[in-house]
């Protein structure tokens, strides 16, 4: 188990981190996603694994799963959807204004002023 | 701690307090302001007073406050004989110096902001002076250079004022950022930030390896502030700024900072062969170098700066030598240059402020016109030429007492050389000053008709050349403060007898030397300044100029090169080195042998791990489609929250699974307003490097997982575990956490969520007002849209659906704090239940149904949690500590109540509205795009199609 689970944090590390070094606004908010899935996972799987004992007290002296870290994983799901819903929106906006999805800046059209000598 | 111990502490704080009150006392008119500006002085030059007793006793007042502790940083004082000497020069000469520049600054001049930096710097000062701990100092010293930053460019029309300033301000700035380092491994030597006990613990230090580095490192910091070959050019590029300022910094206090803190170190640092051959040579060097220069300069004022730089110079090798009589020398002679020094500044600022010039080529002959000036700058300057009879001659002799049996690399000659050469041109230069400014006959070109200056521009001078005289004529009367001072900086006690006949010693012959070929010199400046002026040298501030040129052009380098405006490159930057990092911390260590065993793997896992693969590997082969690729993040995202219920997290699962379903739709939406389709532009090379990257990052973050997985470690969790129901009245750990143990956490978070919401709502807004509003009203969506666009079956199976999803919302909220549930995901639920309502039928037909905006939802949520929290306040509890009971209501069986719940609903309602107002939002862009918005529910209502057959039958 602890192999799937490492191989499929690898995995999907690996797949976000290729995604977010791509050019398009799209699929660097895929590779985010994927990346937010994959620290869960690696933080969640901190607290090591164990099947069916989850952490909901029993009467008398039974096996508990590590809670914590479930807890943090917990809200830290619920952040990075904010998080990749102020990416999509900021996404959107750009490619409205500016007819263009590319997450970089062209160096041929710089609005910046050249700094002030 | 005693009554000395208070009043050192006030005595310290006053300039500070002070420095707030001549800014508004200006409105009051500039003699107030001066007055006000005098006051925290004088208060504090009185309470200095009262110490005065104590300290010549031989005692040390200390006063002591924790700051923080765990740095090993405590607002420390302590107030021994060389900390008296320098505290009393720094208020006495300030004083001094507030009476001038009242004369001095014309009416034009910003006085309250003068004398608001003067504080602020006397204030910095006196902390180095007094300072028990070496952080303080630190902290101290800094401010000195910012102060120092401000009164340099004081008059902030002059460019070389500013140039100036910034040059001081570099230099000692960066001499300070040295020493940080130097302090920081004295006090891990020593294992104490307090000076007392590192002073104490001088063996230990010059044994210890980080010896040499420590020493290096200080020597910088203290080099760059006393000006100290090479980094003696900023001084006098300072020179720019008003004259009380250069009289006040450059001859009292700022320049001797270095110095105070070479003598302060002296117990601790000074006495190896290191400690010699770097602080004495440096200091005879700057010694002969600077008054060298000074001879050729015509600036009234570079003189005078170049003379302090030699002085300095001089200062630092007696330092260097590390005996015990030169400390006594030095400390003889920190007083008495500053006594003539000063009053040489005043001098040459009361030159300037009559004649309108300071340039020596365009003066002479003042003597008959300003006498009094003349008689003041006379004495003074014969004092810095070591004449007998002044101050200057009796430190000086003990100067070249000590250096002329000083050997250097076992060579007798060098340093008695170099000091009688030094003392030559000192002789040379100070005979200059005199002669051609006031010698001579009288002019009738100068800028200004010269004349005496009013009582109260002359008094601090004329006070200052009593002191030269005075101590010239019967040196005794410095015996004790330089006793209790040179005791203090030798770490032993000393009863120095000054006198001025020595007897017939080599320094008589040296100084008999010194003067007489002073005088040739003099004689012979003509013809030699032509070969000076015609001799090519290395221009100092070209050279500065030229460094900061090339760093600025080398950051910029940088900066172009990783800040290529291209974020791909910075997050391949921060993989590339996250991996590193990673490996070098990996490869540190020796790593523990695995003690878990693996847990087996059933087939059905195993078949949706196989899916998960499947799915990482498609999205990044068919990223370029992006619904597909949508489509299957999807599954990834389902396949993670199985793999939560497998593994015991039954909380992260509903979680996981709602998040997902939310995230989805909102992509969806997201992807109406965007291309559809990714295209090809990056070439095979670049997708190969990234894939390696992606890989090794993968495999390392895979690693480290599999690492820890088959390994235990202590945790807290036990805690949690054993508390979460006696002390958070709830079975499911994870929401007892949640709301209760790290209910701070979750406050904050539901508020950084709130945050977000509300961004996305602006953003759009900001949006929709914008170019970007017009493109949108000209687009042509038409083409994605459905024929029918709210099917009936969808909206008779939503709408059915509603309350029983709101049902089970509030069963899951219900049931949290017990079972597997609670706010987050019960606020999910009802989120997608209402989703659902407008994808279905209709955003126009959804929103006129609405009651409550999400705004008000997430503030309510925001402020009921927080006040769930406040309440514990009234219990006499920490913010939010949870109670809770039990009760029983008639029908139902007993039940609990908590005030978590109450945090737990605040929770809910603020997920609840931030959700929906993020799809909101977006939802928004459509109807902005100029879609149709339906006013029935369905397009096609059957209801209507049996009314139209009916109507048509009859």
């Amino acid at each position: 188990m602890e192999l799937i689970v490492a191989t499929s944090v690898g995995a999907m590390t690996a797949a976000g981190v290729y995604l977010i070094l791509r050019l398009r606004a799209f699929p660097v908010i895929l590779g985010l996603a994927l990346l937010s899935y994959a620290v869960n996972v690696f933080i969640f799987a901190s607290g090591r694994l164990a099947v069916n004992l989850p952490p909901v007290l029993q009467y008398g002296d039974a096996q508990y799963s590590d809670p914590l870290p479930q807890a943090l994983v917990l809200t830290a799901i619920v952040i990075s959807f904010g998080m990749t819903a102020v990416l999509v929106m900021v996404a959107i906006g750009a490619f409205l204004e500016s007819g263009t999805d590319k997450v970089d800046i062209d160096p041929g059209d710089e609005d910046e002023e050249e700094p002030v000598k | 701690m005693g009554e000395g111990s208070n009043l050192l502490v006030i005595i310290a704080l006053l300039p500070f307090i002070g420095a707030l009150i001549p800014g508004w006392m200006i409105r009051a008119g500039r003699n107030a302001c001066a007055t006000f500006a005098a006051v925290p002085t004088v208060l504090a030059l009185v309470m200095l007073g009262l110490l005065v007793p104590d300290v010549m006793r031989g005692e040390v007042v200390q006063a002591r406050f924790e700051w923080l502790p765990q740095l090993g940083l405590s607002a420390s004082f302590f107030l021994d004989g060389l900390g008296l000497l320098f505290a009393g020069m720094i208020l006495g000469v300030g004083l001094l110096i507030i009476l001038y520049a009242r004369f001095y600054l014309s009416g034009d001049d910003p006085m309250g902001q003068f004398y608001t930096y003067l504080l602020l710097f006397q204030g910095a000062m006196l902390g180095i002076v007094l300072s028990d701990n070496i952080l303080l100092l630190l902290v101290f010293w800094e401010l000195t250079s910012l102060s120092s930053f401000l009164l340099i460019g004081y008059w902030k029309h002059l460019p070389e004022g500013r140039q100036g300033a910034r040059m001081a301000l570099a230099v000692t700035g960066s001499g300070g950022l040295a020493m940080i380092g130097g302090m920081l491994i004295l006090g891990n030597i020593v294992g104490s930030y307090e000076l007392t006990d590192i002073l104490a613990s001088g063996d230990m230090i010059k044994e210890s390896d980080w010896y040499l580095p420590a020493l290096i490192l200080i020597l910088l910091g203290a080099f760059t502030k006393s000006a100290q070959f090479p980094f003696h050019f900023w001084l006098p590029h300072a020179m720019a700024a008003p004259t009380p300022v250069s009289a006040y910094l450059h001859s009292a206090t700022m320049v001797k900072a270095g110095v105070f803190l070479m003598a302060r170190m002296w117990p601790a640092l000074a006495g190896t062969e290191a400690w010699f051959y770097i602080v004495a040579t440096v200091g005879l060097i700057t010694m002969v170098l600077g008054a060298v220069i000074a001879l050729f300069k015509d600036d009234l004022k570079a003189l005078l700066a170049f003379s302090t730089v030699s002085h300095l110079g001089l200062l630092t090798m007696l330092l260097g030598f590390g005996t015990t009589a030169a400390a006594v020398a030095a400390v003889f002679h920190i007083i008495n240059h500053l006594t003539f020094t000063a009053a040489l500044f005043m001098t040459a600022g009361i030159v300037d402020h009559e004649a309108h010039t300071r340039d020596i080529k365009r003066l002479g002959g003042l003597a008959k016109l300003m006498p009094i000036t003349a008689t003041i700058g006379t004495i003074a300057a014969l004092s810095m030429a070591g004449i007998p009879l002044f101050n200057g001659f009796l430190s000086k002799e003990m100067m070249l007492e000590e250096a002329s049996h000083t050997y250097w690399f076992e060579n007798p000659w060098i340093v008695p050389a170099l000091a009688t050469l030094g003392a030559l041109f000192s002789v040379a230069y100070s005979l200059r000053f005199i002669f051609h400014t006031f010698g001579g006959p009288v002019r009738d070109d100068y800028p200004h008709k010269p004349h005496d200056p009013p009582f109260g521009m002359y008094a601090a001078p004329a006070l200052l050349v009593v002191f030269v005289v005075a101590i010239g004529v019967m040196p005794f009367l410095a015996d004790p403060l330089v006793a209790v001072a040179a005791s203090a900086v030798a770490g032993e006690t000393l009863h120095p007898h000054l006198k001025i006949w020595h007897g017939v010693t080599p320094a008589l012959f040296m100084s008999i030397a010194a003067i007489g070929g002073g005088i040739v010199l003099l004689l012979i400046h003509r013809p030699l300044d032509r070969l000076w002026i015609a001799a090519p040298r290395p221009e100092a501030k070209a050279i500065f100029d030229w460094l900061l040129a090339k760093l600025v052009t080398a950051t910029r380098w940088f900066t172009d090169v990783t800040h290529n405006k291209s974020i791909t490159c910075y997050l391949a930057i921060f993989a590339v080195a996250s991996v590193a990092l990673g490996f070098a911390a990996w490869s540190g260590g020796g790593i523990a042998p695995p003690t878990r065993d693996l847990v087996p793997v059933p087939p059905l896992v195993g078949l949706g791990f196989v899916l998960l693969i499947v799915g990482a590997a498609s999205v990044v082969l068919f990223h370029r489609n992006r619904f597909r690729a949508l489509v299957v993040l999807s599954i990834i995202g389902l396949m993670v929250s199985a793999g939560f219920v497998y593994l015991s997290a039954p909380d992260l699962a509903l979680t996981q699974i709602s998040v997902e379903t939310v995230t989805i739709m909102l992509l969806l939406l997201a992807l109406h307003f965007i291309p559809k389709e990714t295209p090809k532009e990056t070439r095979i090379g670049k997708r190969i490097a990234d894939g390696v990257v992606a890989v090794v990052a993968g495999t390392g973050v895979g690693a480290l997982a599999y690492a820890f997985m088959r390994r235990d470690v202590d945790t807290i969790s036990g805690f949690h575990l054993d508390n979460s129901y006696e002390g958070g009245g709830g079975s499911n750990v994870v929401n007892v956490i949640l709301v209760d143990f790290r209910g701070y956490d979750t406050y904050g978070e539901i508020i950084v969520l709130g945050i977000a919401g509300l961004i996305i709502y602006a953003l759009m807004q900001a949006l929709l007002g914008g170019p970007a509003g017009r493109k949108l009203r000209n687009t042509d969506f038409a083409r994605d849209l459905s024929k029918d666009r709210h099917p009936l079956m969808m909206v008779v199976a939503t709408r059915v659906m509603m309350p029983i999803a709101v049902m089970v919302g509030i069963y899951i909220f219900l049931r949290g704090h017990n079972y597997p549930g609670g706010g987050f995901v019960s606020g999910l639920v009802i989120a997608i239940a209402l989703l659902m309502q407008y994808m279905a039928s209709g955003f126009a037909w959804t929103q006129s149904r609405q009651r409550i905006q999400y705004h008000a939802m997430i503030g309510f949520g925001v402020v009921i949690a927080g006040l769930t929290g406040v309440g514990s306040w009234l219990a006499g509890k920490p913010f939010l500590t949870s109670a809770f009971g039990y009760f029983e209501f008639p029908p139902i069986e007993e039940f609990e109540l908590a005030t978590a719940m109450l945090f737990d609903l605040g929770v809910f309602l603020t997920v609840l509205g931030a959700v929906m107002l993020m799809l909101f939002s977006l939802s928004r862009i459509a109807r902005y795009a100029g879609q149709s918005v339906n006013l029935e529910p369905m397009d096609y209502d059957p209801a209507d199609r049996v009314k139209q057959l009916e109507e048509g039958r009859e």
